[in-house]
């Protein structure tokens, strides 16, 4: 289909390329937040029918540079075209007046509504003074459902609906607004990789279709299979232009961060300590009241990564949660023993604890949910940098006063370090991008000194350079002796860095491998299928050299 | 002594005539809470842009010799009031809670101050009947033995109020509009990216609830009381407020809510008799109010954006 793509130079050649017009043209595109420049001068190309990558570091400014192509943000110059024609869009209602479609880094779905009315909201049926014509509305979603095969059932309401299922009510309302060009924040980014795939099933027919795509993602294997050209963004500016089948992700990846990035981690085998996690026996509900976990029992050494993997929804979220004491456990203990510092050899027992006190034994946590649960997003990232810390000698006199200039200077130092791109450690974290807010937390719970860290989902929404930075922190504080419990959708992450691998199904572990095990495996083992001899041995094995 | 009396003023037609007066009064700025708080703006300023009805609704109908017109002075005088709040709360972004209390304060300021300037301290003497508004008489109907009194011979107001209350249920959760109005309420930035204009709707809504208020007022004023006192709305405002809570923002629901306060009301003026303190008597209705807040509403959910200002186009 994209034959006349082969090389750069055959395209001024092709007189039918020549003839039909970009499908969006973005020209010298400027924005400017207080403090950062989003967009310098951004040039973006999209032939009609490609499926076309946008990628770049975090905070490069792809999302404000599609916000202003959706109309969401105004743009402080430069010249949009859509099809060839110079277009002006003032709002959302311009773009899908120009067939223009958005699937949000976050959706943009309300909850309590159904999917019917979620997808028809703003152009039912009968217009805005009509009465809502309910049977319509579903008639018209499952028209439309059928005819792009994505199944959904109309009547159901947003918020019972799993992340995936909700990503596709994304799509379904931007092509109920008829959108011919559609936009894509770093869709993959929630799911689960079955749903990717299906994802990607969705696009390539779309595409098929004659729609326009343009596609966010940090994930370079995407952008290799999915796309057919790619624009690379760096701190605001054009870098690259690339044609995918002529590129790779080592040329991608550079152009990205600007130097070359080690896509494999590099580790030393693990010197495994003693025990810091002892978890046994751990029964708890999940916020359906059903058993979510059903008998948990592990063990993290210090100086070890234990990854939990699994098809998510089998328990790992509750587990994280019982662990950290955000959760109550219905039966079981759980234990931390410290291996180093002044109270090397003791131990807690931290079943029924609450948050406060398991960090105060020792447990640092990078929770999954980073804008529930890992930030205040409306408060400065040097109040979010000491959050949980905040009564240290270190941060308040007297655990009450706070020692605003000591923890400014941390602050400074956290986001040095950790290479936050902000322009001060005043602005709420709200205004930061969203892998560099989910750098604030890896940074201040990496800075905490634990006995065990627990990283759930640590580089979600994170860029290529930051999920090497945070892969070689992990290693580090592992080989400096800290436990660390490793929770991950991305099975590539858990088998690269982990040095064991516990594979959860249905509120159980089914099994603990090695990271030798191959992907078939781990993925039979993580849909249920019957753990295989050769990794019992390899079990064995592993818990026989600790 | 206290039973007799009690059973006695339960069975009477007065006492729920009254009560069912008094919910029409609270109704009306309880249905403009909903429709506020449904699109997403904290409203607390009923009260005064009821006031603000009251008095202008006296003023202007013994200005023009008609009620009709005062009435409608009273209504654009409470949507005027809301218009402030709305740039205030919508345009402005500032606190939702802070400007309805600031309206309210200066509501009350200001009538006072007019009212003191307007008749020399004097106080406005009661109306003529031909310039009040008047009670509706069903013809036979209102002659059927206790229910031709308690629904049949009410103030035009009140069946007013009752149209109102219908269509706005339906509007609300029946038509497209009310849907969208939903959605602002609910993920303002959802409805934008769908097509919706947020700021728009969140001013229509607002300024409805200040039309309801002002007519409210006029209600008040020139049909229950037949004149302007200072502070006569005397925190309706307020429980209708709370009306629309115990509600969970629905317009029946505030009815249903709207109902069981105007009770309180309406005993708390007919149990005198009983030899019960009077001023004990008259918290009654904001007893119950409490009552309701803590005890019965629990699981009422505000609307997810109520209260907070859309900022279009933030980082994610
Ligand atoms: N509403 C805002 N106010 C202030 N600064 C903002 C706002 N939105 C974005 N920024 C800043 O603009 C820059 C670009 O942000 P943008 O969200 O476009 O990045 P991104 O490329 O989408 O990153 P990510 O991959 O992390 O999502 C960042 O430095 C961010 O902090
Ligand atoms: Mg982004």
């Amino acid at each position: 289909m994209h034959e006349q793509e082969k090389t750069p130079l055959a395209q001024a050649a092709d007189p039918d390329l020549a003839a039909s017009p970009y499908a969006v043209e973005m020209r010298d595109i400027c924005k400017a937040w207080p403090g950062v420049v989003a967009n310098d001068h951004v040039n973006l190309r999209v032939r009609q029918g490609e499926i076309h990558a946008l990628v770049g570091e975090n905070g490069a400014g792809k999302t404000t540079l599609m916000n202003i192509l959706y109309g969401l943000v105004r743009p402080d110059s430069g010249e949009i075209f859509v099809n060839g024609e110079r277009v002006h869009i003032g709002g959302p209602r311009d773009a899908i007046r120009l067939h223009i479609g958005m699937v949000h880094q976050h959706f943009m779905l309300i909850p309590p509504l159904t999917v019917a009315e979620n997808i028809v909201l703003g152009q039912e049926p009968g217009g805005p003074m009509a009465a809502y014509d309910r049977r319509r509305a579903r008639e018209l979603v499952l028209q439309l459902s059928a005819r792009y095969g994505l199944p959904i059932d109309p009547d159901a309401r947003i918020e019972k609906l799993s992340v995936g299922l909700q990503q596709r009510v994304e799509i379904l309302k931007a092509l109920y607004r008829a959108a011919d060009i559609l936009i894509l924040d770093e869709p993959t980014g929630v799911l689960t990789p079955q749903e990717t795939y299906e994802l990607f099933d969705v696009l390539r027919v779309l595409s098929r279709q004659g729609k326009t795509i343009i596609f966010i993602t940090h994930k370079l294997r995407e952008v290799l299979d999915l796309t057919d050209r790619v624009t690379v963004l760096r701190r605001g500016r054009n870098v690259g232009e690339l044609v995918t089948r002529e590129t790779n992700q080592t040329e991608i990846a550079r152009l990205m961060v600007g130097r070359e990035v080690l896509l494999r981690v590099e580790k030393r085998s693990a010197r495994p300590g003693p025990v810091v996690l002892r978890v046994e026996n751990l029964h708890a509900r999940s916020d359906r009241g059903l058993e979510a976990l059903q008998g948990i029992g592990f063990e993290v050494h210090a100086g070890e990564i234990l990854g939990i993997a699994g098809v998510e929804g089998n328990g790992q979220s509750e587990l994280v949660e019982v662990l950290t004491g955000m959760r109550r456990a219905t039966a079981g203990r759980m234990t931390i023993t410290h291996t180093s510092g002044e109270q090397a050899g003791k131990t807690y027992d931290i079943t029924g604890m609450s948050p406060r006190e398991v960090r105060l034994v020792g447990v640092a946590h990078i929770p999954e949910d980073r804008r529930g649960s890992g930030l205040v997003l409306s408060d400065t990232i040097e109040n979010n940098a000491i959050l949980g810390r905040e009564r240290w000698p270190r941060f308040a006199w007297a655990r009450f006063i706070l020692r605003l200039r000591e923890i400014a200077q941390w602050a400074r130092r956290l986001v040095g370090e950790f290479d936050v791109r902000t322009p001060s450690t005043r602005l709420p974290v709200r205004a930061l991008s969203g892998g560099n807010q989910q750098k604030v937390i890896v940074a201040r719970e990496f800075a905490a000194d634990p006995q065990l860290l627990i990283a759930a989902q640590p580089t979600r929404g994170v860029d290529i350079g930051a999920i090497e930075f945070i892969h070689r922190r992990l290693v580090e504080q592992r080989d400096a002796g800290k436990a660390i419990l490793l929770v991950s959708a991305e099975l590539d992450e858990i088998r690269s860095l982990s040095d064991r691998i516990a594979v959860m199904y249905e509120g159980r572990i089914v099994d603990i491998v090695t990271p030798e095990a191959s992907e078939e495996e781990l993925g039979l083992l993580m849909t249920g299928g019957r753990p295989s001899e050769a990794s019992r041995e390899e079990q064995a094995q592993a818990t026989g050299d600790s | 002594m206290f039973w007799p009396i009690f059973l006695r003023v339960i069975t009477s037609g007065d006492l729920w005539q009254a009560s069912l007066q008094f919910a029409a009064l609270l109704l009306l700025p309880a249905l403009g809470g909903v429709i506020s708080e449904r699109s997403g703006v904290v409203n607390i300023a009923m009260e005064g842009m009821m006031l603000i009805g009251c008095y202008v609704g006296v003023a202007v109908t013994l200005a023009s010799h008609s009620v009709l017109v005062g009435v409608l002075a009273a209504i654009i005088a409470g949507g005027l009031l809301a218009l402030v709040h709305g740039v205030v709360s919508i345009h402005l972004k500032a606190d939702q809670i802070i400007s309805g209390i600031a309206i309210n304060v200066a509501a009350l300021g200001l009538t006072n101050y007019l009212n003191i300037v307007q008749t020399g301290g004097q106080g406005i003497p009661s109306l003529a009947f031909n310039l009040r508004l008047p009670v509706l008489s069903w013809g036979p109907l209102a002659q059927l033995p206790f229910l031709g009194q308690v629904l049949f011979q009410q103030n035009v107001v009140f069946y007013l109020a009752i149209v109102i209350l219908l269509g706005l249920q339906f509007l609300l959760f029946r038509t497209n509009l009310g849907l969208r109005i939903r959605a602002v309420g609910e993920h303002p930035q959802a409805a934008d990216t769908a097509g919706i204009p947020v700021r728009l709707i969140r001013y229509a809504c607002v300024v409805a609830s200040g039309l309801l208020s002002g007519l409210a007022g006029a209600f008040l004023a020139l049909g229950v009381a037949g004149t302007f006192n200072p502070n006569m709305t005397a925190g309706r405002g307020f429980i209708a407020l709370a009306a629309v809570v115990f509600g969970k923002y629905t317009p029946l629901g505030a009815a249903g809510a709207c109902l069981i306060f105007g009770l309180g009301l309406a005993l708390s003026v007919r149990l005198q008799d009983t030899g019960i303190d009077s001023n004990l008597l008259a918290t009654l209705p904001y007893i119950l109010t409490i009552i309701a807040l803590i005890g019965l509403v629990g699981r009422t959910v505000a609307p997810a954006a109520d209260g907070v200002p859309y900022e279009p186009g933030s980082a994610e």
